[in-house]
């Protein structure tokens, strides 16, 4: 049986989006599903068609191209990237004092979601996980290595210097606002050498409004930050999202000309489609469909990256058996975006790096099953 | 639980009747048969309060071949993993020439637990097939770390001579 060919092969990457329906959505690259094809995992196959290209990489932004991986793998990833990259974040929140109006357990929560920063050798290195204490001891086990203290202390006053007449409360009074930048990091052990200077644990954004004041209410508070996982809250999560798409494909299977083409264009987002003039060679070639069009505009992909895959060319009849969308099943556009704590390029490695451990334990999990 | 050295056919049938016998009870209502291994060193870790070093817990058993198993046809439970590592070791295992049928579930979505069944064909058993899956996934791991990091590299060149 001869080798399928590369069209052959395209073909089978891509995912038909139909007016109405979605077909080919399954990987078919499996032993045994084609007769005569073999399709087993090899190391250096894999290697040889995996591509990776980045479009932007910004410490809080990150997108780039995973090329030739199936969907479970790229999934893995973006799950590990959400539920198991570990990040600091408030777990323990001891109130003093509370005279605002927002309640202690609405405070402590939406402390709990401010995402922090700090120096990355100290975060991901010094930093372990706190060990819940054994049943029956009061042993916190609180150690400088896995905990990390911050303190809130604000009172509202009145602002002597305030113009006569001011309504703004935020001119009237000092510390109407509570704001992120109004938490305190307190060093304790040898967190000092990790965390000083422009390494020091502080809030990724200072102008997170936490609460209002009046004159006369205070907020007493300290906190314990603690290493966790986004699979037990979502505020231990190191990504505000991390997603992926699938490649656009368009096919314009017959030439789509002057005014339609234009019209082609505005269905899709702005750069997805150009408009070319259709040259003489293409007008000369008989059966191509651009027999006497010559000097006519033409419509042409330019960048199907760019497409949202609305559908709206298939709801036109004069576009009707002219153009074919689909997607492809193994190019995943990954968008990534860091909540601070790490940098995004490098949750996605960190990922990766998780997937693997967690393989080899399990590895060792079966060895141990079988003897 | 599933002897290597036996044909199949005998440990079909040496299953069939074993299968009686073993506990008829949901996979939650059976005896835990974990090791307490991670209680014992309770002492130990006061003394080293102020040394990070993390001590190599002993982890619990996590993996067990479900009862009804034969050498090449076998059902493993996974506690505490999920869609993460069961669809990915799914596709691997799927991709191994010599296994007939792989598929993963999760029983229950209140239950931590991830099944994986496993059907080889002569020549291999299913929990040397579980075994290659999961190295083959730890090598993966690698070719993707590399050419990512690879990518990373261009992406800052180019945009440095730009």
């Amino acid at each position: 049986m001869k080798p399928p060919s590369a069209a052959e092969l395209e073909r089978r990457k891509i995912v038909s989006i139909n007016a109405e329906t979605v077909t080919d959505v399954t990987s078919t690259d499996y032993p045994g599903h084609y007769p005569g094809e073999d399709h087993v995992w090899d190391l250096e196959t894999f290697r040889s068609g995996l591509r990776i290209e980045f479009h932007k990489n910004e410490p809080l932004e990150a997108s780039f191209s995973v090329i030739g991986v199936d969907a479970s793998i790229a999934n893995a990833f973006r799950r590990i990237m959400i539920a198991d990259v570990p990040t600091l974040a408030i777990e323990t929140v001891f109130i003093n004092n509370n005279t605002s109006v927002i309640q202690d357990e609405v405070l402590a929560h939406r402390l709990g979601l401010i995402p922090f920063k700090g120096g990355r050798e100290g975060l991901h290195t010094f930093l372990k996980w706190k060990k819940k204490p054994a049943e029956g001891t009061d042993d916190n086990n609180l150690f400088d290595y896995n905990t990390v203290m911050l303190s809130l202390n604000v009172e509202c006053t009145h602002n002597e210097d305030a113009a006569e007449g001011e309504t703004d409360p935020n001119k009237l009074y000092r510390h109407a606002s509570v704001y992120a930048r109004d938490i305190v990091y307190e060093p304790i052990g040898r967190q000092g050498q990790y965390f000083s200077g422009d390494d020091i644990i502080a809030p990724v954004n200072p102008d997170i409004l936490i609460a209002k004041l009046r004159p006369g209410q205070c907020i007493d508070l300290t906190m314990h930050m603690h290493k966790g996982v986004g699979s037990d809250h979502a505020k231990f999560s190191p990504v505000a999202t991390a997603s992926y798409r699938l490649l656009p494909t368009i096919d314009i299977l017959k030439p789509i000309l002057g005014p339609d083409a234009e019209k082609f264009a505005r269905c899709f987002p702005r750069g997805v489609i150009a408009l070319d003039k259709v040259t003489r060679q293409e007008a000369a070639q008989e059966g191509s469909g651009y027999e006497g069009h010559e000097g006519e505009l033409k419509a042409v992909v330019a960048d199907p990256m760019r497409d949202t895959v609305s559908r709206e060319c298939l709801r036109h009849a004069e576009f009707e058996d002219k153009v074919k969308l689909g997607r492809r099943r193994d190019h995943f556009i990954y968008l990534i975006e860091s909540s601070g704590q790490w940098d995004s390029d490098a949750i996605f490695l960190e990922s990766i790096a998780h997937f693997k451990e967690k393989a080899r334990k399990i590895e060792q999990q079966v060895i141990n099953m079988v003897r | 639980m599933a002897p290597k050295s036996k044909s199949t056919k005998e440990t079909v049938e040496d299953a069939g009747v074993e299968d009686v016998s073993m506990s008829e009870a949901p996979t939650s209502h059976q005896p835990n048969v974990e090791d307490d291994a991670s209680m014992i060193d309770e002492g130990v870790e006061k003394e080293q309060e102020y040394d990070e070093e993390e001590e190599p817990e002993e982890e619990p058993q996590r993996v067990k071949l479900l009862p009804g198993s034969t050498p090449t046809a076998a059902s493993f439970e996974f506690i505490d993993e999920g869609h993460t590592l069961g669809n990915a070791l799914r596709y691997v295992i799927m991709k191994n020439p010599d296994v007939e049928f792989c598929a993963y579930a999760i029983p229950h979505p209140s239950e931590p637990k991830m099944n994986i069944r496993i059907q080889t064909w002569e020549g291999i058993t299913a929990i040397q097939a579980l075994e290659k899956g999961l190295k083959d996934l730890q090598e993966l791991s690698d070719v993707v770390t590399e050419k990512f990091l690879a990518a990373k590299k261009d992406y800052a060149e180019r945009v440095a001579s730009a």
